[in-house]
Parts: C-alpha cells; structure tokens; sequence
C-alpha cells in the first residue's frame, strides 16, 4: 500500500521517509511508506490496534533502529511523547521539567510555571509528583509541549488520560505549533478538531487526504 | 516560530543530568544506605566463617575488603539506569540533541559518587573491625576511590545491556564479573603490598590507567547498549 | 571484493555455501583428527619426565588454542555486525558462542585430568586455567544475554556489544592474572615455564590444533545453517527447501 502524502504550506520538509517497511513477528505492517514532513502540516496515523502506530512514530523519532528496512531523514529537531510519561514520581513538577533528560533548552522558572499553569498544575509546581495522579503525570510531560521550540514533535496518542477541557486546550497548542511553521504528526482514535487542515495516514488503508 | 532558544551545551546538561541523580538519590537516602549497610554486613560475615583470630583475619582483610566492595557496586549497578528505563525518561535521554555517550557519563559519576566514594570514605572503619594494619588504610581508600570508578564504569555497560529485560539481576554478575577481575586483582594487591611496607604506588598507578581507558572506551559501550535496550 | 562480501549478507546464499564447504571440510577434519589422534596417543614416545600422562596435551592445547581464536572470531563477527548492521555475521557470532564454550571447557577438564598425575592435584590456580576458567564465564556471559533477550534481533546487536567490549578486556584479564600468578607463586615451583618439545612431539600437535580448527569450522558452519533456517523460517526459499526435502 504505497502512500504519498500531499504536500503541506511549502518549505523544506522536516521529516522525510523513503520506502519504510516493517514486518513484526512475521507479519508485515505496512510497506513501501513514503512521505514528508512540511512545515505547517499536521499528520495524524490512524489505525487499529497492533497496525503499527506506535512502530512508525518510534522509528520516526530514531528510538527504533533496526527490524525495518527503508530510510528516515531526521531534519530538525524533534519532541517525541511517547506512551511513558517520563516523570520522576521523586522529583517536583518544576525539577522534572528543569531537568529534564531531553535536554532540549534551559528554562526559567517563569516559563515553567508558565506552562504548568496551562496544563491545569497551576499550584503544584512543586509539590512531590507522588501526590499526583497518573493523568497529572501525562500533563507534566505535556507541559514540555509549550516549552518546546523544537519544529516537529511525534505525538503518540496525546489525548489519552486527559480531560475534555484538556483535550481542547491541546488541540489549541496544536494549531499554534502548525500555524508558527512546525510540524505535528500524531496518533490518536480521536477525530480531532483542530481549526487548519488534517492529513491522515491510515496504516490499514494508505493515505486518506 | 517562538524565538530560538538554544539547546543546553554538553557539560551543562551533563550537570543538570548529576543533580537530577543525585537529588534522586537524596530523596531516597537508604538506597544510599543499603550498600553501606551491606557492606557492614558482610564484613560481619567473615569473622563468623573463618574464626575470629585476628592474625588470620589480618591476613585475608584486603582481599576480604576488595571482594566486597566489588559485590556492592555489582548489587547497585543494575539500578543505574533501570527507574529511567521503566518511566520513559531514558528514551527521552536518547532523543536529547547532546551526545549520549557525555550524558551517560553523568548517570556513572552519580552513581559512583554515591556508592563508591562513600564507601571508600567509611571503608577505614570496617577495615579496623578486621584488623587490616593502620599502615594499609590510606591506601586501601585510595585503591577504592580509584577502583570503585572503574567497577562504576564497567557495571554500566552491564546496566545498559541489561536494562530492558525482567530478570537482569542475576544476568548483570554474569555479564560483568570477568572484567571486574582486573581491578580486584590490582586494587587488592595494592592493599597487600602496603600491608608488607612495598610501595603501592605501581599498583595504583594500574588502576588509574584501567580508569583512563575505562573513562575513554566504557560510556560508548553504554551508549552502545542503551540504544539496543530501548530499542528491543 | 564488495559483490563477495554483499553475497555473504544474503541467507540462501550463505546456507549453500556453508553446505558445500562442510560437506568437503568435515571429511578432512576428521581423518586429520583420527590420524592426530593414534599419531599423537599411540606413536610418540613418552615424555622423559611426565610419562605417558602429557599425552592429553593432543587434545587439550588444540581445544584451548582455538576456544581462545574462536573469542576473537565472535568478536571479528561482532564488530562486522554493528558496523555494517549485517544480519548474517550476527548469526556467526551467536553460533560461535556455545562451541567456544564447549571448547574452553574441554580445555578445562582435560587440564584437570592432566593434573591430577602431575601436580597431585585436579586443580591448581596457575595463571593459564584461571585465565581459561574466565574465558568460559564471558563465552557463558554471551549465551546468557542472548538467551535472555526476546528479540533475536536485539540479543545479536547486545551481544555484539559485549564481546567488543570482552576483546578490550581479555589482553587485560590476561596480563593481570599472569601478573597475579606471579605474584604469589612460590619460587620453587615453575609450571609454566618455558618447555621445548621434540619435533616428533610437535608434528602430530600441530595436526591436531589443525583439526581442531576443521572442527571448530564445521561446527560454527552447520550452527549457522540451522539459525539461517529457524530465522528464516517464513522466507519462500525455506520453505522452498523443506518441501523438496520431503520429495
């Protein structure tokens, strides 16, 4: 199922993958992926469960190396969001943030509160991340998303354990991050409704436009 | 776009990465406890299972304070990595734009801060509780500060290759034991020739040059290694 | 130059090739080991001071010369594995690991069994056993973290990893533990001297480490072609293969 994605507003592509095909366990996900990553579009990879999602955003974000052949050209930096949180239950909201192993800028104290407010934290900068519940957890990690001046970011399935009013407010950030010149491609099961345009890359069906 | 900021330099994440472990490990003071009070423990073992003559002990004690020293640093070296591994944080580590062989660096000198420098730091008592002469001491905490950095170094590549799988424990002896050998042979030796009033200045020198080549070959080794974890 | 070293990546190719030398070397090896073996045990004379027992050394210097080489051919493997990201030299360096083992471990018992005559003792902690003994754990260590793995594909790059990172490691082991031995060894006893030994002593040896190494080969060959096979289990060509071997 080759699939070609459309271009985005123009420019350099961020991200470029040529031919990517993955077989797990002897059963081929997907093969003959090709497309690129243009600033200002947002992608979301659908599928059902097991169609190799979380696969392609690793292999993406160059934390899977090998088991698939095909290349990927990484052209900027990059925020990946994985399925883990990446949060130090013993560390305080604004010390995993501060120091956090991504190692993407230094933050002020300003701007991290800054952010945690908008995640919904605002007030628990710094108590234990013991205290916090598993989707305070995901919004901590989120919190990096309005820190981040990395032009891509791989999202894999950033809606899950957050709130409605959550839910809306990272939509919001979404469109931010496109309209400035970024890059977003995510997975989720959700529809999204995003004010700018969709693409879709469905892993069971090739592209949808 | 946001205005550009740039990504932290190399020796600055690097210290970031330190004080993140090292604030950690505050925040959980006894698993800086445990290996000491292993330590502790064990060394209570020997008199109980070769006598308590003090000539005999005095005569095993360096060797006796150098394989427990080792099995310490083996107890605490499966732990470096492995919160990080199960929390997410390590493959955010991987993807961080500074080079994983300097920032893994960060995780060993934390490690080695609070395992080997502490225990070389409190090793003068335990190694009165067995009678090692008063001469040996300065250099049997020498021989720890210099060897326990090695062990740090090379339990790390055992850490890194073990860390994505359930059962590593037990794997990790197996894997690094052989190449802790070196530096029980020399940092022990060390210790004895001090005892017999022979310089022990050659033997340290060895260590350190173990530590050199450690410091150079082992954190791509670990890098090497936690790519593999990772990714499998 | 490169075609030959591309061929080498490709499994079918790689399986027949492998066939076809071990078909013509395993023939060879072992007439080499029958002839080594009755030369060596049967006409040589004995030796003036350890009599007939120093015979084991036909079997135990050849196990231990080519456990040691078959470190470093895991490792060569190895190295080819992580820098050309070659699946098949994965598949060598796995294979390797389980007869290296098997052989240090020859080398050991038979070192035992040479000691009991001439030391009075099944074990001494000379400098070459220990340093043998410390082979076998990182042959073991190998097939331990490739056993524990469950992608194959990951356990071949872990154990890559470690035996660059044993390669390091081994001239140091070595030299420490020759060091350690000469550190403690009394002066009135010299086991591992420097020793001559006779040409009509040595002929038959060399042939015997020769066929060691037939062995060694064959062993690492047939290995392989049974890890191609079960790697490549869903490919058309094994099944290709499985069929016309039931016709």
């Amino acid at each position: 199922m080759p699939a070609q994605v459309p271009a985005g507003t123009g420019g350099e592509a961020l991200l470029a993958v040529h031919d990517l095909c993955l077989e797990r366990g002897g059963r081929e996900l997907f093969r003959d992926l090709c497309f690129e990553v243009l600033p200002g579009s947002l992608l979301q990879v659908e599928g059902a469960n097991g169609a190799g999602k979380t696969s392609l955003l690793r292999i993406l974000a160059g934390l899977s190396r090998y088991g698939f052949t095909g290349r990927v050209e990484r052209r900027a930096p990059l925020l990946y969001i994985g399925h883990l949180p990446a949060v130090k239950a013993l560390l305080t909201p604004r010390e995993n943030l501060a120091w956090h192993v991504a190692g993407e800028a230094v933050h002020s104290n300003d701007e991290i509160e800054r952010a945690l407010a908008k995640v919904g934290l605002y007030g628990y900068e710094d108590v234990s991340s013991h205290a916090l519940s598993a989707g305070q957890h995901r919004r901590v990690n989120l919190a990096r998303l309005y820190l981040s001046h990395s032009p891509l970011w791989l999202l894999d399935e950033p809606f899950t354990a957050i709130d409605k009013g959550g839910v809306a407010e990272l939509e919001n950030l979404l469109v931010e991050q496109v309209q400035r010149g970024g890059a977003v491609v995510l997975t989720s099961h959700q529809q999204l409704r995003v004010a700018c345009q969709v693409q879709a890359l469905s892993l069971t069906e090739g592209l949808v436009a | 776009m946001k205005e550009q900021a740039a990504a932290p330099g190399t020796l600055g994440f690097c210290l970031a990465l330190l004080r993140r472990q090292l604030t950690l490990a505050a925040r959980r003071p006894i698993e800086i406890g445990n290996p000491l009070l292993f330590f502790m423990m064990v060394v209570a073992l020997f008199p109980l299972g070769l006598g308590p003559s003090p000539e005999k002990l005095a005569g095993f004690a360096p060797g006796i304070l150098w394989i427990i020293a080792l099995l310490s640093n083996l107890l605490t070296s499966d732990t470096v990595f492995r919160s990080d591994f199960e929390d997410g944080s390590l493959e955010q580590l991987l993807l961080a734009p500074q080079p994983l062989f300097l920032s893994v660096l960060a995780y060993i000198a934390a490690h080695w801060l609070i395992t080997g420098l502490l225990l070389a730091l409190v090793s003068p008592v335990f190694a009165l509780m067995i009678n090692l002469p008063a001469v040996a001491i300065g250099t049997l905490v020498a021989s720890l500060l210099l060897g326990t950095a090695v062990l740090s170094l090379v339990g790390g590549i055992g850490a890194a290759l073990t860390v994505g799988l359930k059962r590593g424990g037990m794997l990790i002896s197996l894997l690094i034991l052989p190449f802790y050998m070196p530096v029980l042979i020399f940092g022990s030796a060390a210790v004895q020739n001090a005892v017999l009033g022979v310089p022990p200045g050659p033997y340290l020198a060895i260590i350190a040059a173990m530590l050199c080549l450690a410091v150079a070959l082992a954190p791509l080794a670990i890098a090497a290694g936690l790519r593999i974890s990772v990714d499998a | 130059m490169w075609s030959f070293f591309h061929k080498l990546g490709s499994p079918p190719w790689l399986y027949r090739i492998a066939g076809t030398i071990v078909r013509w070397l395993l023939p060879v090896t072992l007439v080499a080991l029958c002839v080594g073996l009755v030369w060596g045990l049967l006409y040589t004379a004995p030796d003036f001071r350890q009599g007939n027992s120093y015979r084991i050394i036909y079997i135990h210097v050849p196990a231990a010369v080519v456990a040691l080489a078959g470190y470093y051919v895991m490792a060569i493997a190895g190295a080819v594995s992580l820098i050309w990201k070659m699946k098949m030299a994965d598949v060598a360096m796995k294979s390797c690991a389980p007869i290296g083992a098997a052989l240090t471990f020859i080398a050991l018992v038979t070192g035992a069994i040479w000691g009991k005559p001439t030391w009075g003792t099944w074990w001494v902690w000379d400098a070459r056993i220990t340093s043998m003994l410390i082979l076998l754990f990182l042959y073991l260590g190998v097939v331990a973290l490739y056993e524990a793995y469950d992608n194959k594909e990951a356990a071949g790059k872990a154990c890559a990893v470690l035996t660059l990172v044993g390669t390091v490691n081994i001239p140091i082991i070595y030299k420490s533990v020759d060091w350690w031995y000469s550190l403690h060894q009394p002066a009135s006893i010299k086991f591992t001297g420097d020793s001559t030994i006779d040409p009509s002593m040595l002929y038959p040896l060399l042939l015997m480490i020769a066929a060691f190494y037939g062995v060694f080969t064959c062993c690492l060959l047939m290995n392989m072609r049974a890890e191609i096979l079960e790697r490549e289990a869903r490919t058309n060509w094994v099944k290709k293969l499985a069929l016309e071997y039931r016709a």
